[in-house]
């Protein structure tokens, strides 16, 4: 009797998982796509080949967003030799919640707690500028608004109805939406403009956001660089190789007419 | 016997003898290496058969190492595909060679088709290299497609969900068959397993196998040229070829500049644009499969994308699919269709290169229509070409009956 219950609630989750899917798709479909894709994304003009910029990107991201978000391909060690930091730099400044220099980025927040709390858990770091660009990333970070209807009080104008909590509020201070009717007389968001000051000034916090940027699209891929150095190497022994093979095939063909 | 005259009486000459009694060591590579003769004029387009060899090769060579750390499970693969590019030693650039290297393997096999039919080399005596060639083709498209679903992303999943769920347009048995295929009731772990045994064992067993015996066809017949002349005909005194120049050193001399740009390309995407800007690696496929949230739009890899165009340029499903099928499967009739006397667009007459490139510009049309959303003038572009590829095939044995052609020469052009 238990097992035929349980098979029947195993049932249950597997047509809400189905339906929920089709429910999705069907979403998606209607809405064209994220509303994200369709807003013009300003360029995050971040260089990650700053080395310095990458440091400040990593201070942001271990006492801003490490709180809740996990980055669990992202090797401490590996952030101190590409990130030029010493030892003791890394242990005292990022290492906030890990004991070995070999441990990845965890979330302080367990992810259980996490998913109840917000709905779902907060999305592992690790690809994210890989993922959605690092102008997307950027933009989001840019793009709070007050929203009193929101449970967390804020809405994002590049992923309406996230889950997450304006984080940086302390820095940027709030924002309001500048609102708009469009065609239809539905309310759409044309713009932003502050409605509280922050602790930093406008260029400040924009230079705190490019440098989180920077910092997530260097985690994305972490041999970025290197790959590129050795590139130019490659490359270079290549051209020494063609010339060669060239004027061993003219050697060669020169008998044949 | 043969053997290689300037090592008899040597100690060398004497091991090669006593291979060469047990084993035709000697004779094969006469026959298929320092004494199979090709033509002198081969331009630029002779490049692309050996190109597929080298990404082959390369394919075969990194995918040994990825499999030693790749983990084919539902809830490992993503990490261990990380874990390549993060942890282990030049991880990244096997895997990187990897991907770059699937893209690269349709480049070359697009241009070594397209230059078959550039010079009729799919006319007798060569229709079943050609009909090989075709079933090299196919089992690329598996590869690919199995392989595409390892790296578990998003892409991965749902891109072999939709392709997937094609084989359930099929009246009656659809439903069963895609629940077959998959070994569960949605892509899953079981999905995985089978296809990580398809893309590392089953598929790579039959395409060296194929590749053996598409060049074993090749050096029986002879390689055809630019000028659709068979060299064998013209021979000297000696017993080869006029215009006939021996593999090695020749040809291999040759081939190894080609090589050589080759591996220049290659490596500039390897090392400065391994994403090629989401065409050779998607962005959606750097987030882990999740069959509870549909990526916004799904678009198979870009060398999927002209039959995938095909497919959704009809309404019905049915009917898109069997419309897809056949314009994969059109192409093995070519010996057949084409009617006309001469091989070589050299010699053709305006009306097959009009309708050669008509070809070409549909297929790179329909690829390009095959990543953008199936809606509005989209749609309808799709249909226009997909009518246009379709003709080129169905319409051939009419068109080149009637083309006016100029006469062939008796020997290679060959300007030195």
């Amino acid at each position: 009797m238990v097992e035929k219950m349980a098979a029947k609630k195993d049932r249950r989750g597997w047509f809400i998982m189905v339906g929920a899917v089709r429910i999705s798709a069907a979403l998606f479909i209607a809405s064209g796509a994220f509303a994200a894709t369709d807003l013009e994304l300003e360029r995050a003009g971040n260089d990650p080949d700053n080395i310095k910029s990458l440091q400040s990107g990593a201070r942001n991201f271990m006492n801003y967003c490490a709180g809740c978000h996990s980055a669990k391909y992202v090797r401490f060690n590996t952030l101190a030799r590409d990130l030029e930091l010493s030892e003791d730099q890394l242990v005292n400044n990022l290492m906030f919640n890990a004991e070995k220099t070999f441990e990845t980025i965890q979330a302080t927040m367990p992810l259980d707690d996490a998913a109840r709390w917000f709905g779902q858990p907060p999305p592992d770091m690790s690809l994210m500028a890989r993922a959605r660009g690092t102008d997307y990333v950027y933009n989001f970070l840019m793009s709070f608004y007050i929203d009193p209807e929101s449970p967390t009080g804020v809405d994002n104008r590049v992923l309406p109805g996230t889950s997450m909590p304006h984080v940086l509020w302390e820095l940027q201070g709030y924002q309001n939406a500048i609102f708009h009717e469009d065609e239809n007389g539905n309310p759409e968001v044309v713009g932003l403009e502050p409605a509280s000051k922050g602790t930093m000034t406008e260029d400040e916090f924009r230079e705190f956001v490019v440098d989180t940027t920077n910092f997530l699209e260097y985690i994305s891929e972490p041999i970025r660089s290197t790959r590129r150095v050795l590139g130019v190497w490659v490359l270079m022994f290549l051209i020494v190789f063609w010339i060669i093979a060239s004027m061993l095939k003219k050697q060669i063909w020169k008998d044949v007419t | 016997m043969a053997r290689i005259e300037s090592e008899v009486g040597t100690r060398a000459g004497a091991v090669m003898k006593w291979i060469d009694d047990r084993f035709p060591f000697s004779e094969t590579m006469k026959y298929h290496v320092t004494e199979y003769y090709a033509s002198k004029n081969f331009n630029w387009w002779y490049i692309f058969g050996v190109l597929a060899m080298v990404v082959l090769v390369i394919q075969i060579l990194t995918g040994i190492f990825l499999t030693m750390n790749y983990k084919p499970s539902a809830t490992e693969a993503f990490a261990s595909v990380e874990y390549i590019m993060r942890d282990v030693e030049w991880g990244w650039l096997i895997r990187y060679a990897h991907s770059t290297g699937a893209s690269f393997f349709f480049i070359v096999v697009y241009l070594h088709m397209f230059r078959a039919m550039l010079y009729g080399s799919y006319q007798k005596p060569r229709e079943l290299i050609w009909i090989i060639g075709m079933m090299i083709f196919f089992a690329l498209f598996a590869e690919a497609f199995a392989g595409y679903l390892l790296p578990w992303g998003q892409m991965s999943y749902w891109g072999a969900q939709v392709i997937i769920s094609l084989a359930g347009a099929i009246p009656f048995v659809g439903d069963a068959l895609v629940e077959w295929i998959r070994g569960d009731y949605s892509i899953s772990d079981i999905t995985l397993n089978r296809f990580f045994a398809f893309h590392v064992i089953l598929i790579p067993l039959a395409l060296v196998a194929l590749v053996f015996v598409h060049i074993v066809a090749l050096h029986h017949v002879g390689s055809n040229n630019p000028d659709g002349v068979e060299i064998k005909n013209k021979k000297g005194p000696d017993g080869v070829p006029l215009d006939g120049v021996a593999f090695h050193p020749y040809h291999t001399s040759k081939d190894l500049v080609g090589i050589i740009v080759f591996l220049m390309l290659f490596s500039a995407i390897v090392f400065f644009a391994p994403d090629m800007g989401g065409y050779f690696l998607e962005h959606a496929n750097f987030e882990p499969a999740n069959m509870m949230a549909t990526p916004e739009h799904i678009a198979p890899v870009w060398y999927f994308t002209p039959f995938y165009a095909i497919l959704r340029a009809v309404p019905d499903k049915l009917w898109g699919a069997i419309l897809m099928a056949g314009s994969v499967l059109l192409p093995v009739f070519l010996p057949w269709l084409d009617q006309s006397r001469v091989k070589s667009i050299r010699y053709r007459g305006w009306i097959y290169k009009m309708a050669l490139t008509l070809f070409a510009i549909s297929f790179i049309t329909l690829g390009w229509l095959g990543l953008q959303p199936a809606e509005g003038t989209y749609v309808l572009l799709a249909r226009i070409f997909s009518v246009i590829y379709f003709a080129f095939f169905l319409l051939m044995p009419y068109y080149t009956r009637i083309d006016k052609t100029k006469p062939v020469p008796d020997r290679v052009v060959y300007h030195g």
